[in-house]
């Protein structure tokens, strides 16, 4: 059964188009990652089915709800963990977590319970009674991340969560995704990391611009750009035509002038890097590396969209 | 549970968490109780020197005046901590949650109150200290105070229709500046409305202002049978105008203010 569902929908800031009929279908128990770079329209679609935001046309819903008629029981059974850590700096974690779950309407003890209960979950018991004010940007994702969870929401959507933070802090916020997945929750994951992606998601979804471009797993994306591929770097470019003359009993071989690279679409057998060695080594050519090459889902982005991921600029971000 | 028992719940937490901020962070406090001690001392001194007005001392005039101005300036507190939790996404997080759409709005209004409160006991000590006098008995001395609270709670829900919109709590300022400083010197609030220029004179004596500072200068006594209030409707029945323009704005401001926070999406 499908958790969340889009259909068509599209939102505008002006005359800036946020999102372009943009369709998306996420099952039950599965995490979604939507990968795009800044301005792609990610958060827009997260806004709207947080019911923080209203499409201009279109429809989705969370659980079978209208984001539009049922958003009141909309809200009930999701948690929203946004880009920017949205926490009281002024109060405590504690506090944070104690308020939310009173305004999911738990009581009083249930609340307290349930603070306590993720300040440990999330490794923050011991600054659980300090001011927010005093928190590292990964602790302040975590307790926004807690804050997200304290209604044990069937279907949780992160916005970016490890944007902006150190290489530390989002290794430790991955084990924690991780690990919210293998308790089965339904997650919709939005990233410009591949990596994030990759690592997380059941399933990608590529967008661009507001549309989607491409769907599928990260293997199955990978498919779409082509298989693995052989890599080998030369030291004189000079012997770059030859070496890829040499090689053309392997596979199809393109030039990288710029790398001093030739590379060629192969398919994987035992034996084959050494074959490749020998021929080379046959003409005298020096090799400086030489390898398999999976391809990364940049290679997917470029190949759809003819940019990089990291090529949007950080200030492309719409008003999200 | 009824949905006007959650509302009004969900509200109370939410003036739970702002009353803990004004705790944690008394800046804003003691700056929003500074500025009108300070508004005391230089319109008692230097304005207080210079302006005549028959029957009445100066200082027992100003004060009910600086009181309106100061309701109107704790006020802005509700436009300025809406702003900020706009900008800081806080106000994403409450809109996600199953919480009464009301709820951030009426605990905002009913801790900046609390807020007001305080500011108000503080200005009436400086007061005080400077020469003025309850001449009225306590009923309605507190009934002058009340009038000014409740204007103050009005005022509060234009101030959040204002920084919802604008979403910053710079912009706000600024923007709460150029609608306090006419409001307020436009009035009777620190000279008698009597030798006003033309256009200024129906506008001073029909303001909202004036209405609620003459309303609590006769419930405090301040007044004199030689400076009667000028023959218009307002100004003559002032405690009922008071009452009116508080109405009137809480019945425009309160759906204006929600319907900007159903709408209100940080940048």
């Amino acid at each position: 059964m499908a958790a969340i569902t889009a259909s068509g929908l599209v939102k505008t800031y002006g005359s800036v188009v946020a999102l372009d009929r943009f369709d998306l279908e996420v099952q039950q128990g599965t995490v979604m990652g939507l990968l795009g770079p800044n301005g792609a329209g990610k958060t827009t679609a997260v806004r709207i089915f947080t019911t923080l935001l209203k499409p201009d046309e279109g429809s989705a819903s969370v659980l079978g709800l209208d984001v539009a008629s049922q958003a009141t029981e909309l809200r009930e059974v999701i948690g929203v963990s946004g880009q920017y850590a949205a926490v009281d700096e002024d109060l405590t974690g504690f506090e944070n977590l104690d308020m939310v779950g009173r305004l999911y309407h738990l009581g009083a003890t249930a609340s307290r319970a349930r603070a306590r209960e993720l300040l440990e979950r999330f490794d923050l018991a011991d600054a659980a009674d300090r001011t927010v004010k005093g928190y590292s940007g990964g602790m302040r994702r975590r307790l926004d991340l807690a804050g997200a969870l304290v209604a044990k929401p069937q279907v949780l959507f992160l916005d970016e969560p490890t944007t902006g933070l150190d290489p530390r802090s989002r290794l430790a916020m991955w084990d924690v995704i991780a690990e919210l997945v293998s308790e089965g929750s339904t997650l919709l994951l939005t990233t410009q990391y591949l990596e994030e992606a990759d690592r997380l998601a059941d399933e990608i979804v590529v967008i661009d611009r507001g549309g989607v471009i491409a769907q599928g797993t990260s293997e199955e994306l990978k498919v779409q750009v082509g298989g693995e591929h052989l890599e080998v770097a030369l030291d004189d470019p000079a012997d770059l035509a030859t070496a890829a003359a040499e090689l053309s009993s392997l596979g199809e071989p393109s030039i990288d002038e710029v790398r001093r690279i030739v590379t060629m679409p192969v398919r994987a057998t035992p034996g084959l890097l050494t074959s490749a060695l020998r021929i080379l080594d046959a003409v005298s050519i020096d090799v400086v590396d030489i390898g398999l090459r999976r391809p990364t889902l940049d290679d997917v982005f470029l190949t759809l969209t003819g940019h990089h991921v990291a090529e949007a600029p950080e200030d492309a971000e719409l008003p999200s | 549970m009824t949905a006007i028992a959650r509302a009004i719940g969900d509200g109370v937490v939410v003036a739970k968490r702002n009353l803990i901020k004004i705790k944690r962070v008394p800046d804003l406090l003691v700056f929003t109780t500074l500025s009108p001690i300070m508004f005391v001392l230089l319109f008692a001194y230097v304005f207080g020197s210079a302006i005549e007005i028959p029957g009445v001392s100066y200082r027992e005039f100003l004060m009910a005046g600086i009181f309106t101005q100061t309701a109107i300036f704790g006020a802005t507190i509700t436009g300025t901590g809406l702003a900020q939790d706009m900008q800081r996404g806080i106000i994403d997080r409450f809109r996600s949650l199953p919480m009464a759409r009301s709820a951030v709005l009426v605990g905002r209004t009913t801790s900046d109150l609390v807020n007001n409160v305080i500011v108000v006991l503080v200005m009436a000590v400086t007061g005080l200290i400077v020469g003025w006098r309850v001449h009225s008995s306590l009923p309605e001395a507190a009934a002058g105070f009340g009038i000014l609270l409740l204007f103050a709670y009005a005022m509060s829900w234009p101030m959040a229709t204002i920084g919802l919109a604008v979403r910053s709590p710079e912009v706000f300022n600024n923007a709460s500046f150029i609608l306090i400083f006419p409001m307020t010197f436009i009035a009777n609030t620190f000279v008698a409305t009597t030798n006003l220029p033309g256009p200024l004179k129906p506008i001073a004596e029909w303001n909202p202002v004036s209405a609620v500072t003459q309303a609590s200068r006769e419930m405090f006594g301040n007044t004199s049978p030689l400076f009667p209030p000028p023959d218009v409707w307002p100004l003559r029945n002032a405690i009922l105008a008071s009452l009116l323009w508080v109405a009137l704005i809480l019945v425009v401001f309160v759906p204006l203010a929600i319907r900007q926070y159903r709408r209100a999406v940080a940048r």
